[in-house]
């Protein structure tokens, strides 16, 4: 215990000390949030983002539907109508069409449903309050919409997570084994498990700080919607860290190469940060990628602190992404300890 | 200690091989460390000094070959036992002399305090520095400090000097004459022939990968050389003049390889030869190599 606690301890003031690292890490993700909370301080941009529960009427139907094939409307397929409806609420999504009862919703306080709702009903105008045709019903739901800053402050500390452990790990085990601080451990009782596990402790550690000043910090000026249990967000924070430093630690256990570490390293990221839902909704992307963003850990990470932040999730809804992450952790730690060399 | 202890010695090594793909690196080595000794590996650069000490550090492998430490093949406990001081080492960033030496000293169960430790390497100048800031000498101090924080019986010292001055080298050398006052055992590589004969009992000399010769420096000068060399001008040597030790003839000298000085210059001063413009001159370990191999240390 004496050795993990000194390799620990060494490792924290190597990171604490250098403040350049130290500053990038804390600055950038906080200039991030600050600069999307000013860029969409309310829904989600200008496109218009349309839930559909059931099948849209075939070929012939009234010429009203002609709304179904207007340009820059994305449809977004449900299973259930209960789903859609709390996105509405939230003004996630502009509104919702029910095609099993005929029906159409919008939230009354949203401006794109008022839009898209002239839109179904092009004869109509706001100051008469036409409705649209009788083809659908109306109905409407109410709800304060979800800031952008909101949505997007999981992914932002998804990021952090992502980089702090890939880069406080894995790169850092990789320029150890290069300039040869590895060999000198080698050389003296201090076993791999031992050197491994404080590197993983010291990383949760550190990028669990990080995360936490970063969202505390930020939330002082931004207020961020909170609607679950803290300890479950924690517990899902954690799980990431994990994960992500487990996946450090796979690719680092034989490289010897900042260069070829870098490449992999942006092989990992790159995709995780365009594909895992961290900037924009995966719903209504191309089935493809959907099925690609399952492979990612910070896809089930993103997805269960949306859930616990802005729907109030508890543990049973979260638990499979809970579960995938801890799977995921356990195989990437059992690869690593099998990979590992010194040198 | 007894007689049997004090008889067998600290290390052996017994016909070690280590290869890299076709470059047979350690070729077939065996040799044997006196407890108290300070033993020198000598060799060019790509003799095989530095694998063969890492193969025998239990840093690598070996492909076949034993290792004995007291009589016994080195088991995991060997590395407490021991203290290396690599020819290149990084160590971790931001962190003070004095903090880099608590870090190694927990790796170890019995370390020996950092006060004493500071002292027998002299680094309490700069003890509360950053381990980046340090001079060359510094380092090598601080790095020989690491070495000994855990008290160990046998010393690895990979070429410690190469880059230093000569002041550096000197402070450097005492620090490692008062490791042998205390009884340790030293093994060093070396670039310095200088270096090897100030402080080395005994070496061996590598090349390719093997051992080309073995023994006690003064033994090994005085079989290849004799006590020292005595350079006579040609011109002051008679036509047909004979010698009772070896002769050689070069660059306007004759250079006779004496095992007797005083016995050969009797014999000079017999022979009528004038003795204005001689001089005598000890070969060192150098001479012995580009003898041995025919090609200089570098």
């Amino acid at each position: 215990m004496q050795k993990f606690w000194a390799v620990f301890v060494a490792r924290n003031l190597e990171f604490f000390r250098d403040r350049s690292t130290l500053i990038f890490n804390l600055v950038f993700p906080i200039v991030l949030i600050f600069g999307f909370a000013f860029a969409f301080p309310a829904g989600g941009g200008t496109s218009f983002k349309i839930g559909v529960v059931g099948s849209p009427p075939a070929a012939g139907a009234p010429a009203d539907l002609a709304f179904l094939h207007y340009k820059h409307l994305q449809f977004v397929p449900y299973a259930e109508i209960a789903v859609p409806l709390d996105r509405l609420a939230h003004q996630q999504i502009d509104m919702v069409i029910d095609f099993s009862k005929a029906e159409y919703y919008v939230n009354e306080t949203s401006s794109n449903g008022y839009i898209l709702e002239r839109m179904l009903s092009p004869g109509g105008s706001a100051a008469s309050g036409a409705q649209a045709p009788a083809v659908f019903a109306k109905q409407t739901v109410s709800g304060a919409p979800i800031r952008y800053v909101d949505w997007f402050i999981p992914g932002i500390i998804g990021i952090n997570i992502l980089f702090g452990s890939l880069s406080g790990v894995g790169f850092v085990i990789v320029r150890y084994r290069r300039n040869g601080v590895l060999k000198r451990f080698k050389a003296t009782p201090l076993s791999a498990f031992e050197f491994v596990s404080a590197q993983v402790l010291s990383r949760f550690f550190i990028v669990a700080f990080v995360s936490v000043v970063i969202f505390m910090g930020t939330d002082l000026f931004l207020h961020f919607r909170m609607a679950g249990s803290w300890a479950l967000l924690a517990l899902v924070n954690a799980l990431a860290v994990l994960c992500m430093i487990s996946i450090g630690l796979v690719f680092s256990s034989r490289i010897k190469s900042e260069e070829v570490a870098g490449g992999i390293m942006n092989l990992i990221t790159w995709p995780m940060m365009i594909l895992s839902g961290v900037f924009f909704s995966l719903e209504g992307t191309p089935r493809a990628m959907q099925i690609a963003s399952r492979i990612f850990p910070i896809t089930y990470y993103i997805e269960a602190s949306r859930s616990i932040m802005l729907d109030g999730a508890g543990f049973a809804a979260v638990a499979g992404d809970l579960g995938i992450l801890a799977l995921m952790t356990v195989l990437f730690l059992g690869a690593a300890a099998a990979l590992f060399k010194w040198e | 200690m007894d007689e049997t202890t004090s008889a067998l010695p600290i290390l052996e090594v017994r016909d070690l091989h280590k290869s890299y793909g076709k470059v047979k690196a350690v070729d077939g080595i065996s040799f044997a460390v006196r407890e108290g000794s300070c033993f020198g590996i000598l060799g060019p650069n790509g003799a095989g000094k530095t694998t063969a000490i890492e193969v025998i550090e239990t840093i690598h492998d070996p492909d076949s070959g034993t290792v004995l430490y007291r009589g016994q093949a080195v088991a995991h406990s060997f590395k407490e036992n021991i203290g290396i001081q690599f020819q290149d080492t990084s160590l971790q960033e931001f962190l003070t002399v004095r903090e880099t030496l608590e870090l190694f000293s927990k790796l170890y169960p019995r370390p020996r305090p950092i006060v004493e430790i500071i002292a027998a390497c002299s680094l309490e100048e700069f003890i509360d520095r950053d381990n980046r800031k340090l001079s060359g000498g510094q380092r090598q101090r601080m790095l020989l400090g690491i070495a000994l924080v855990n008290d160990p019986d046998l010393l690895f010292l990979d070429e410690p000097t190469t880059g230093l001055d000569p002041h550096a080298r000197r402070n450097f050398w005492r620090l490692v004459e008062g490791i042998k006052a205390q009884g340790k055992t030293v093994i060093l590589t070396t670039h310095y022939m200088d270096e090897a004969e100030y402080l080395c009992d005994d070496i061996i000399v590598m090349d390719h990968g093997r051992i080309i010769e073995s023994g006690r420096p003064r033994e090994l000068l005085l079989k290849h050389f004799g006590e020292a060399v005595i350079r006579v001008p040609e011109a002051a040597v008679p036509a047909g003049a004979s010698f009772s030790c070896p002769a050689e003839s070069a660059d306007g000298f004759v250079s006779l390889n004496c095992a007797d000085t005083d016995a050969t210059l009797r014999e000079l001063v017999a022979s009528g030869i004038d003795l204005r413009g001689i001089s005598v001159e000890r070969r060192n370990l150098d001479d012995l190599f580009l003898k041995l191999t025919g090609s200089g240390l570098d």
